[in-house]
């Protein structure tokens, strides 16, 4: 057995320690295969209009239309099945979520790495920029982005990015203060190797375990804030259905009592983010060395 | 210690410039306000008079330059929609917000504080995992979703307390707040309560590693060898000791409340600040937008700032370290 199939067994069984944790990876790997085969497992398209009819419009729960067509959860105003319109919402919320967290991690980890590797003024700089952003809270700095320049799916993935990458730049600096003092980078340097290849090449993989915490959690965050500003009318346009989008649609019914509208897409969203964010809190444990 | 300051002052200077150009330059590229604010029967003289009227027909460069010049005065523009001057607007809705906020401060203490020492007092109990389960839940939960919820169960399907609108206003020792009068308190409870989820979440953290930590010292051993019973010994010791750093951390992350309050006023239809932005945006009411955002940063970096004054106060390592720089 290769050494690196070993430690990765080591990982999955130290993982499954927590069953809750466990059952939340798995709860998370199901959205996951929703979301991306989204138009597979959907009963319908909820956004043909070919096969959305009006004539449905708000059905309750459990009903069946006259054509013989079931909707287990309802239907919205517009008459689309809420299960198909929760999972098509479940594909931009993630999309959008992982997407955002990607970027920042790849913008976070370079200017982290690069503030502990060069040190002086550029680190001063870096950092105090990182500090300044962490002292508004994220929904502040989505808000006045999104009121500055409008919304849309670029600008809300640019807000989102935004308010993450501060979090991965910290966390990627202080990691990178520790590995920057260790042999293996003096080896490299007495090797002639250049900056960019012992930052990226050498240093980057050794610090990824706290990223990859950090990234989970914030990836839960990004998940949740693009909910909220989708549903305070900033975020995602009406042709990017997402779930916070789907919650705020259905909050014009609430009033007469149709509560699936809104409920049914909020539950699915709180599960996606509560499942990640068990994932992230039990890594977070596991990385920690003052807990074993 | 003197130069730490002024390094901070200058600092936050620049943060408020740099707000203005991104603020100021990004609201001017979003849509047309003329085709949104015009009557569009109105005829061309009308069009050119209001445009005129607003300055809207000046280089974008000399708006910037009048708009700076006139918020050093405290004047930043007339709303659009509202056709009075944007600061007045905001200046008269930052009440409803801070009350707001306020109440759901306290409600959030309230409620998390007790819950927090007992789930740090008894660690392995089945209840201390409901509470610690239940405040990853807290974090998970999309603020507006949960107000939502509220409205569904306790305004519409029990009819208990309202759920739009900030109710009767009292008037106690000058001010004028909701909180004064039973009717205004039933309308600020459902949002305050809402506002409050998820700083419950963090004080209950909080206040269990706390509580954790606390119960091992040496004045609780002390405390407990004297015969004092264990009521006494959490209602006195515990709570005494955990209170500063909690009320310490609390206070200064009040402004997070603040921009939170934007989407529980939204879902609330709370007449506050938040509600306000929120609205305008929507109408693409621009000097109400950037007025907002400039007054929001503002209060922001300056609480940042004494924030970071306070600590060099209370933790010499800071100081030592600033002075350096």
């Amino acid at each position: 057995m290769s050494p690196k199939l070993r430690k990765f067994l080591e990982f999955c069984k130290d993982f499954s320690s927590n069953k809750v944790a466990l059952v939340a990876f798995f709860i998370f790997l199901l959205i996951l295969f929703v979301a991306i085969f989204a138009p597979l497992v959907s009963p319908t398209d909820p956004y043909d209009l070919n096969t959305v009819s009006i004539m449905n419009s708000r059905l309750p729960p459990f009903s069946e239309d006259f054509s013989g067509n079931y909707f287990l959860l309802g239907t919205d105003g517009a008459g689309r099945d809420m299960v198909s319109a929760i999972f098509y919402g479940l594909r931009v919320s993630l999309g959008v979520g992982v997407l955002s967290g990607i970027f920042a991690l790849i913008i976070g980890s370079f200017f982290g790495i690069s503030a502990a590797f060069f040190g002086g003024r550029y680190e001063s700089i870096i950092m105090r920029i990182v500090d300044i952003q962490l002292s508004f809270p994220s929904i502040l700095v989505a808000l006045i982005i999104l009121a500055a320049f409008g919304k849309g799916i670029e600008k809300t993935i640019i807000a989102l990015i935004l308010v993450q990458w501060a979090y991965y730049a910290r966390t990627a600096r202080s990691s990178a203060l520790v590995e920057i003092n260790k042999e293996y980078v003096d080896a490299a340097r007495c090797l002639a190797f250049g900056n960019t290849r012992i930052m990226f090449k050498h240093i980057l993989p050794n610090c990824m375990a706290p990223l990859i915490v950090v990234g989970t959690l914030q990836t839960a965050h990004a998940i949740s804030l693009e909910a909220t500003l989708s549903f305070l009318g900033l975020g995602l346009p009406i042709t990017e259905p997402s779930l916070g989008l789907l919650i705020g649609n259905g909050f014009e019914y609430m009033y007469s009592g149709d509560f699936w509208i809104s409920i049914f897409p909020g539950v699915a969203l709180l599960i996606t983010v509560a499942s990640i964010n068990l994932v992230g809190d039990h890594l977070r444990d596991m990385f920690n060395p003052r807990l074993h | 210690m003197t130069s730490f300051i002024c390094t901070r002052l200058a600092q936050s200077i620049l943060v408020l410039f740099i707000m203005s150009l991104l603020v100021f330059g990004g609201v001017n590229l979003v849509g047309d306000p003329v085709e949104m604010l015009i009557n569009p029967e109105a005829d061309q003289a009308e069009v050119e008079r209001v445009i005129r009227e607003l300055g809207l027909d000046r280089p974008v460069t000399e708006q910037y330059w009048y708009f700076l010049v006139n918020a050093f005065k405290g004047d930043l523009g007339s709303s659009f929609i509202f056709g009075e001057p944007a600061l007045k607007l905001i200046i008269q809705r930052m009440p409803a917000t801070l009350e707001l906020a306020l109440f759901s401060l306290f409600i959030s203490l309230i409620i998390a504080i007790p819950l927090g020492i007992y789930a740090g007092y008894n660690p392995d109990s089945k209840a201390s995992k409901v509470i610690m389960a239940g405040s990853i839940f807290g974090f998970s939960m999309p603020t507006f979703w949960v107000g939502i919820i509220f409205i569904m169960i306790f305004a519409v399907q029990l009819g208990w307390l309202p759920s739009t609108g900030r109710g009767e206003i009292g008037t106690f020792m000058g001010i004028n707040s909701s909180l004064f009068t039973l009717n205004g308190l039933s309308h600020v409870f459902l949002p305050a309560l809402n506002l409050a989820l998820f700083k419950i979440s963090s004080v209950i953290r909080l206040t269990r590693a706390g509580t954790r930590e606390i119960i091992l010292q040496d004045y609780i051993t002390f405390a407990r060898s004297k015969g004092i019973s264990e009521k006494r010994v959490v209602l006195i010791h515990v709570l005494k000791n955990i209170l500063i750093p909690i009320v310490t951390v609390v206070g200064l992350e009040f402004g997070s409340l603040i921009a939170f309050s934007t989407v529980t006023e939204t879902v609330f239809a709370w007449p506050g600040m938040g509600k306000l932005i929120i609205d305008s945006i929507y109408n693409l009411d621009r000097p109400v937008i950037v007025a907002y955002l400039m007054i929001i940063v503002t209060f922001f970096v300056f609480l940042n700032l004494i924030v970071d004054i306070i600590y060099t106060f209370l933790d010499p390592r800071v100081r030592i370290k600033g002075d350096h720089q």
